[in-house]
């Protein structure tokens, strides 16, 4: 019976149906876990208000914040601390609530026992504010201040602070847009300048007339920077006019500059719809903003740009050396030893631990690449290094040089399986090899090399460990592409998804509230290679369908 | 042996003794073999082969599989080079220029010398782009140029009626009977003297094979046409010389109406009559 059963083959299918199911179901539990984990982060959870005792035979204290997290302490723990075996046995549900106010009470998390808390209650004017330092803000708005006299207070307070945030907001963009953009295009020129004054100087060119130009482009420079500065004070002063006063939890009054402020709101008197509404804003700054206090805030923009650009140019990089190494080898080395030696190595290199690559990038592109090139074209800027230090370039080539195998593989094999006859019907045409190989072969192999390339970008996106080694920072100033000549500036350093996760997660002094980050960060990592992916996978089936010869 | 009747049956014979009637005054010869020997490594495929292949006529290999008669259509226009193992000895001559002296451009032969393969073999490429292949490479890309030798090829080849309207379709979306005539477009677009097919309709139904075989009978005004068949009926229908291989070595050659109906050696008797191959 067994036997007949085993005969049929059902077992083997159960068993292959079990293991694809196994696999579907970690892919997608992992998928579902940090997306639940991370995307919970951007909304806007209510705010409680609560009683708590603190200290047995005290008067109960008052805090407000998030529960973010439960969890039922464990006997022995409890025992432990000094709890009496009944109450242990019973179970101890502990709350941990972020309480923000960090430059207030020092800590922005508490755990809360259960049984000490009296009373809880979501109070409709608890007021959330985001603020550019020390975390969020949890209180009760009192007054809106105008150059330190009251404006507003009361029921009225509420509207005028949003009000005024319009234009405090408005004025902030306004600063950073002369910061980042103006001053740093004018700083850039400057340096340049300097350069140019060095470069003249070492080649001994620098002349008195050279000398007058290049002092006349700066005085220039100097003067429009000057008129910036003078509009840049005008603005701080603008924006420094306004402030809030508000009075927290334990009945303690601050007062907060609205230039502090980035987001402000009452979770506990929004609306469904307003909540989605903040979510969708609170999500789209995540991807579109500058990361802020230590990358625990803020947006992860300059890291989704630096691991999109690098793989970008590690793709331009890898493509045409692994498709120019393969051809080589399938259609015009000779079939020996040799070339069967090479094509083993290649496919060694696919398993080199990546930090080892890391290591070699630093020692021979970093140091003995780059800094020949240093000496050579930029003498000017020593001994401050351009291309003799870790960024962009020297990442993405390092990223190529650990992706090449792949391309390789995938690319012969492409080319292997061009059918002999289609080669055939092209000589017998009059072709060339060459013109064999361009006209027809080549075409016929790009699905295979898409393939390849799709491979490499895949796992280059990912990779996280060689890049610390040449080129990735925790947060760099400037994004390695911008509006000052010449444009692409990959000398940079750069910031990148995957670092960004290893940085907020286990460099962070704010360990509870870099957690969700992590999740949401991963998340997007995830997203970002897909999404490269299926662009990638995309092409490939065009070119499949437009050359589909193979199935024949 | 000797003694049974020659089955001729399946042979059309009225065919046979037309062709001979066209045969008469046509004797210039377009290639020579001389004592041609071809090894693969070690073993010798063609053993001294000599022939002369008659200009404009239709000659047919046949033999069974494994004799050598690909290899040998494949030697006349230097396709065994593909072949890193495969090394020749003697002379073939094509309008008495030997085709395999150093410095001969073996491109530029093989424009001359066009080849059809045993499977329709197109360019995932259009039906257009397919029959304008050879010209491109030649670097002829004015278009005037190109349409009109896509349609006089492709009338040439009998598929122009059939293609007309979709010529920018990919070519791998027609029929095999049409892919292999679409092939003789693309081999004729070029305006080669001489074409080789290589059983050109041994993966074809019967009605395409038809096709084909009227095909070549157009052709052979044209060019000098050496075809490779295992199907001895259609060797005897389309072709006007007759050559029988065995082993790699030529057994008999000559017109197709006297090796079908009185060969000289009895090896080519028993195949023709079906006792092996």
């Amino acid at each position: 019976m067994m036997r007949e059963w085993f005969k049929t083959g059902a077992p083997w299918v159960w068993l292959n149906a079990a293991a694809v199911s196994l696999s579907l179901i970690m892919v997608f539990g992992l998928l579902a876990l940090i997306a639940i984990r991370g995307l919970g982060h951007f909304w806007p959870a209510d705010v409680a208000s609560i009683r708590y005792v603190e200290k047995a035979n005290e008067q109960p204290i008052t805090l407000a914040g998030e529960i973010v997290d439960q969890q039922v302490l464990k006997p022995e723990l409890a025992k432990a601390a000094g709890y009496t075996p009944e109450q242990a046995a019973a179970g101890l549900t502990q709350y941990l609530v972020k309480t923000g106010n960090r430059d207030i009470s020092g800590l922005d998390f508490r755990w809360l026992l259960g049984k000490d808390i009296k009373k809880t209650d979501y109070p409709e004017n608890l007021m959330v504010l985001e603020r550019r330092e020390w975390g969020n803000f949890y209180g009760y708005l009192d007054t809106i201040k105008e150059n330190g006299k009251v404006v507003a207070q009361g029921e009225q307070a509420w509207t005028v602070l949003e009000e005024r945030m319009v234009r405090t907001l408005d004025i902030f963009e306004q600063i950073k847009d002369i910061e980042k953009g103006e001053i740093g295009a004018i700083n850039y020129q400057l340096e340049r300048l300097r350069l140019k004054e060095r470069k003249l100087e070492l080649e001994g060119k620098l002349n008195t007339r050279a000398k007058q130009e290049i002092a006349a482009e700066k005085l220039e420079f100097e003067k429009k920077y000057q008129g910036l500065q003078a509009n840049l004070a005008d603005l701080n002063q603008e924006i420094r006019r306004d402030s809030l006063t508000a009075t927290v939890a334990s009945g303690r009054k601050v007062e907060i500059p609205l230039e502090k402020i980035v987001l402000y709101y009452q979770p506990n008197a929004m609306s469904f719809l307003q909540k989605i509404g903040h979510y969708g804003a609170k999500a789209w700054e995540f991807v579109s903003e500058e990361p802020r206090e230590a990358n625990t805030e803020g947006g992860v923009f300059p890291a989704i740009f630096g691991t999109i650009m690098m793989v970008m140019i590690m793709a331009v990089i890898v493509t045409p050396f692994g498709v120019i190494a393969a051809i080589y080898m399938r259609e015009y080395a000779k079939q020996g030893i040799l070339t069967r030696i090479i094509r083993i190595a290649v496919n060694n290199l696919a398993g080199v631990p990546s930090i080892v690559y890391g290591v070699f990038g630093l020692g021979f592109f970093v140091y003995i690449l780059g800094g020949n090139i240093d000496s050579l074209f930029f003498p000017e800027a020593l001994p401050a290094p351009t291309y003799g230090t870790p960024g962009m370039f020297w990442a993405s080539l390092t990223l190529a040089l650990l992706t090449l195998p792949v391309v390789i593989v995938s690319t012969e094999e492409g080319l292997s399986r061009v059918p002999k006859s289609i080669r055939e019907g092209s000589l017998a045409l009059g072709a060339t090899k060459a013109e064999t190989l361009w006209l027809t072969v080549l075409p016929m192999a790009s699905p295979a090399m898409m393939t390849g390339l799709i491979l490499a970008v895949a796992r280059a996106a990912g990779e996280v460990a060689p890049l610390m080694l040449v080129g990735v920072v925790k947060l760099a100033p400037t994004l390695p592409l911008d509006g000052n000549f010449p444009f692409m500036h990959l000398d940079r350093k750069f910031m990148h998804l995957g670092f960004h996760i290893y940085d907020v997660g286990f460099q962070s002094p704010n360990v509870e509230a870099a957690r969700p980050l992590v999740y949401a960060t991963s998340l997007l990592l995830v997203m970002v290679i897909i999404s490269l992916n299926l662009f990638a996978v995309n092409i490939r089936n065009h070119l499949r369908e437009k050359y589909k010869a193979l199935e024949n | 042996m000797s003694s049974e009747p020659v089955r001729t049956h399946a042979i059309d014979m009225s065919a046979i003794a037309q062709k001979n009637q066209s045969n008469k005054g046509k004797n210039e010869t377009s290639i020579q073999i001389q004592d041609l020997n071809l090894f693969y490594g070690e073993k010798q495929a063609l053993h001294g082969i000599n022939m002369e292949i008659p200009k404009k006529q239709v000659t047919a290999y046949i033999g069974p599989s494994g004799c050598g008669k690909s290899t040998l259509l494949r030697c006349i226009n230097r396709m065994n080079d593909l072949v890193d193992i495969a090394r020749i000895e003697g002379k073939i001559s094509i309008e008495g220029k030997d085709i395999y002296q150093p410095g001969v451009d073996v491109a530029e032969l093989r424009r001359h010398v066009g080849m059809v393969f045993q499977k329709p073999n197109p360019f995932p490429k259009s039906i257009y782009e397919n029959v304008a292949y050879g010209l491109r490479i030649q670097g002829i890309n004015d278009r005037r140029i190109l349409d009109e030798v896509v349609e006089k090829s492709l009338r040439g080849a009998a598929i122009w009626d059939e293609v007309k309207d979709r010529l920018q379709d990919n070519a791998l979306g027609i029929s095999g009977g049409q892919q292999q005539r679409l092939v003789i477009a693309r081999a004729i677009a070029i305006e080669p003297t001489i074409l080789l097919l290589d059983e050109p309709s041994s993966a074809l139904d019967p009605i395409s094979s038809l096709k084909i075989e009227e095909l070549i009978n157009e052709l052979k005004e044209t060019y000098t046409i050496v075809i490779v068949t295992h199907n001895m009926q259609q060797a005897a229908r389309v072709s006007d010389y007759t050559a029988f291989m065995y082993m790699g070595d030529l057994i008999e050659f000559g017109d197709t109406n006297t090796i079908f109906t009185n060969p000289e050696k009895k090896q080519t008797e028993d195949y023709i009559t079906g006792r092996y191959g």
